[in-house]
């Protein structure tokens, strides 16, 4: 018989998500969070952003904080799902729908090729390879102004896409498809991590000669999870162009992945609701910074304390200094740490201190 | 002909910037295990107070391009060493977090760089003579490449004097090879660190200033997009290996030069090639210690 503990986490999911669905039907205001009420466009549309950039966090979460993968590349595949669908829907005309399946697919083979040659190296070495690669998408994404729009970037061609998902008025709609991705991100993360594959690739995180010495093969693993997250990532690339209606070359770039790296930290590496929290705090704070940057408080102070303040990204950088140094296990796991605590159960490490066990771990194994 | 010399020339300019930058990266690798993604920033900053340096005294005058060089320098060792006593040493022996705090920094960096510089290039004429060309073999050869690979020997001369004559040398060479044993003969590597980090921020600073005179301007963006190639470059020689960063450096910019004025300008796709090919054949690079 399952208890109904075992059954609240998955109460309290359903009640987001319902709650979430209903936001576009009501009036409510969160001042200083939301621009507007939540029925209007402009709130809908940050919403939506939160939760394509949610999606994306738990993607990566999949990789870090399960497989232990660091990857400084993971950016190249949300861009290929974001710039894949464009040109698909550019250039071949298709329907939306096959040329969804058809801008994953192109996903899933740049994330197995990319994925088994970063393979050969781990650990720090991982990080730079799959750095330059994404690094390669980027150049190849700038360079080729014919098909991917350069710099200017690619806008949406909505002729093969359905009338109630374009413009402004079915913003309402658009949130709701983000919300679809995000949720079948996060089952899809759910099913890994609570499957056979998970469990092997989080065991080879751990200890990846232990593994190895009981005759699995880790590294299979490891490369199947980075494609799903891959896969992952490519689907809220596609939510992203939808939803922006267009895509910017940064949208391949390394600064997106430190951001979405950034997002993952900040929220607590290891953490479903972590990666959740983290991208949508992260993404509501960086709009927020940016309308206070313009705010007139802030243009009357004296330059040493205008320039700082006025630059998001600083700001942010700095909370994630902040957040490495003081409070490695991010805001999950803080409030994990704490919940046990006060229910008198022994804390283990959380978040990136996690991690690094398993890093030193493995430097002694070897 | 020409087009040959002047395609492997300018090759070998780059790849002396790609080796100021990627050298320290390497030792600091070598010695700490410690991915430094804030080495575009020390760049960057060295690049600016040299421009500003250049300003002060005078761009066109030679007095003034080798304070700027100078000034770059002192900056870069000092913000690296800073660096390292204030976010690295805390997280001692932490890597994934040392790597994300640096990473944190190069964010923090860049953003009040642009809310300092502005977001624009900000543009600078060094010396005439730096615009001027020196015949080849027939070849037009812009006279920048040559500071820049008179630069980089010297760098590179004076890093293999000192890690082969100085006993700070010896200890960071030892301590590269095997940091227990060091440590077991009971002298404190950690305190080679700051000095890793000061000789490797010097190195990019100098790197910075150069490719400011260069490129003949300087954004705020520009260490990490010299940044990425230097990756490529310690991953391709071999990470904690200084010989391999030069030799990889030469390699990756000959090769990106050659690539994209007879490959019609595939070159920064190429290295990425490159970079594959030896991971599948070297995993460790191919100056690499560990096979």
């Amino acid at each position: 018989m399952r208890s109904i503990r075992d059954l609240l986490p998955l109460i309290v999911g359903a009640a987001v998500v319902v709650v979430l669905a209903v936001l576009p039907l009501l009036n409510l205001s969160i001042p200083g969070i939301l621009p507007g009420a939540t029925y209007t466009p402009g709130s809908l549309a940050l919403m939506s952003l939160c939760m394509v950039f949610a999606a994306l966090a738990l993607s990566y979460n999949l990789m870090l904080g399960t497989a232990g993968l660091l990857s400084f590349g993971h950016a190249l595949y949300f861009g290929a799902g974001a710039y894949g669908l464009g040109i698909v829907l550019q250039a071949a005309q298709l329907p939306l729908v096959p040329a969804v399946f058809a801008a994953l697919l192109g996903g899933i083979v740049i994330a197995v090729v990319t994925g088994a040659v970063a393979m050969r190296v781990s650990g720090i070495p991982f990080a730079m390879v799959t750095l330059a690669f994404a690094q390669a998408g980027s150049v190849l994404v700038r360079r080729n102004q014919a098909v991917t729009g350069g710099e200017e970037g690619l806008s949406l061609n909505t002729a093969g896409v359905p009338d109630w998902l374009v413009g402004v008025i079915n913003t309402r709609n658009l949130y709701w498809v983000s919300l679809a991705v995000v949720v079948v991100v996060y089952l899809i993360v759910l099913w890994v991590d609570r499957s056979r594959l998970g469990h092997l690739a989080a065991a080879a995180r751990e200890n990846d000669l232990r593994v190895r010495v009981l005759g699995l093969q880790p590294n299979r693993a490891k490369l199947i999870v980075f494609v799903i997250a891959g896969l992952c990532a490519s689907l809220a690339g596609i939510a992203y162009l939808l939803l922006q209606s267009g895509t910017q070359p940064s949208a391949v770039g390394a600064d997106l992945t430190i951001t979405v790296l950034v997002m993952v930290v900040l929220g607590g590496v290891g953490f479903r609701w972590g990666a959740i929290v983290g991208g949508v705090v992260y993404t509501i704070l960086d709009q927020r910074l940016t309308v206070l940057a313009r705010a007139d408080a802030i243009h009357q102070l004296p330059d040493i304390l205008r320039v700082p303040l006025s630059e998001p990204l600083f700001i942010l950088g700095v909370l994630f200094i902040l957040v490495v140094m003081f409070l490695p296990g991010g805001i999950a796991g803080t409030v994990d740490g704490w919940v046990r605590r006060r229910r008198g159960r022994a804390v283990p490490d959380t978040g990136i201190a996690a991690l690094e066990q398993s890093d030193t771990a493995g430097v002694v194994a070897r | 002909m020409s087009t040959l010399v002047l395609t492997l020339i300018i090759g070998l300019g780059l790849g002396a910037l790609y080796f100021l930058v990627a050298s320290g990266l390497s030792l600091i690798y070598g010695l700490m295990h410690v991915l430094n993604f804030a080495h575009g920033a020390f760049l960057t900053l060295s690049a600016f107070v040299g421009w500003a340096v250049a300003q002060a005294i005078g761009v066109s005058s030679w007095g003034g391009f080798l304070l700027s060089v100078l000034a770059g320098a002192l900056v870069g060792a000092v913000f690296a060493a800073l660096t390292e006593l204030i976010l690295i040493r805390p997280l001692y022996e932490r890597h994934i977090e040392q790597v994300l705090v640096t990473v944190g920094l190069s964010f923090a960096a860049i953003a009040l760089f642009e809310g300092i510089w502005g977001t624009d290039p900000v543009t600078v004429t060094g010396p005439a003579w730096l615009g001027q060309t020196t015949s080849v073999l027939g070849a037009s050869i812009p006279n920048k490449y040559w500071v820049l690979i008179i630069a980089a020997g010297i760098v590179l001369a004076g890093l293999v004097l000192f890690l082969k004559k100085t006993r700070y040398g010896m200890i960071i060479r030892a301590g590269v090879e095997n940091r227990a044993m060091v440590t077991a003969l009971g002298i404190d590597v950690r305190r080679s660190f700051t000095l890793v980090f000061a000789i490797g921020g010097a190195a990019a600073g100098i790197g910075g200033v150069l490719a400011m005179h260069a490129m003949t301007y300087v954004s705020a963006h520009l260490g990490s997009t010299l940044l990425i190639f230097a990756f490529i470059v310690t991953v391709v020689g071999g990470l904690g290996s200084l010989t391999g960063a030069a030799v990889a450096s030469v390699l990756v910019a000959v090769l990106q030069q050659v690539a994209n004025t007879y490959l019609g300008g595939t070159g920064d796709f190429i290295v990425v090639i490159l970079l594959a090919v030896v991971l599948l054949v070297r995993p460790a690079g191919l100056m690499g210690k560990r096979a």
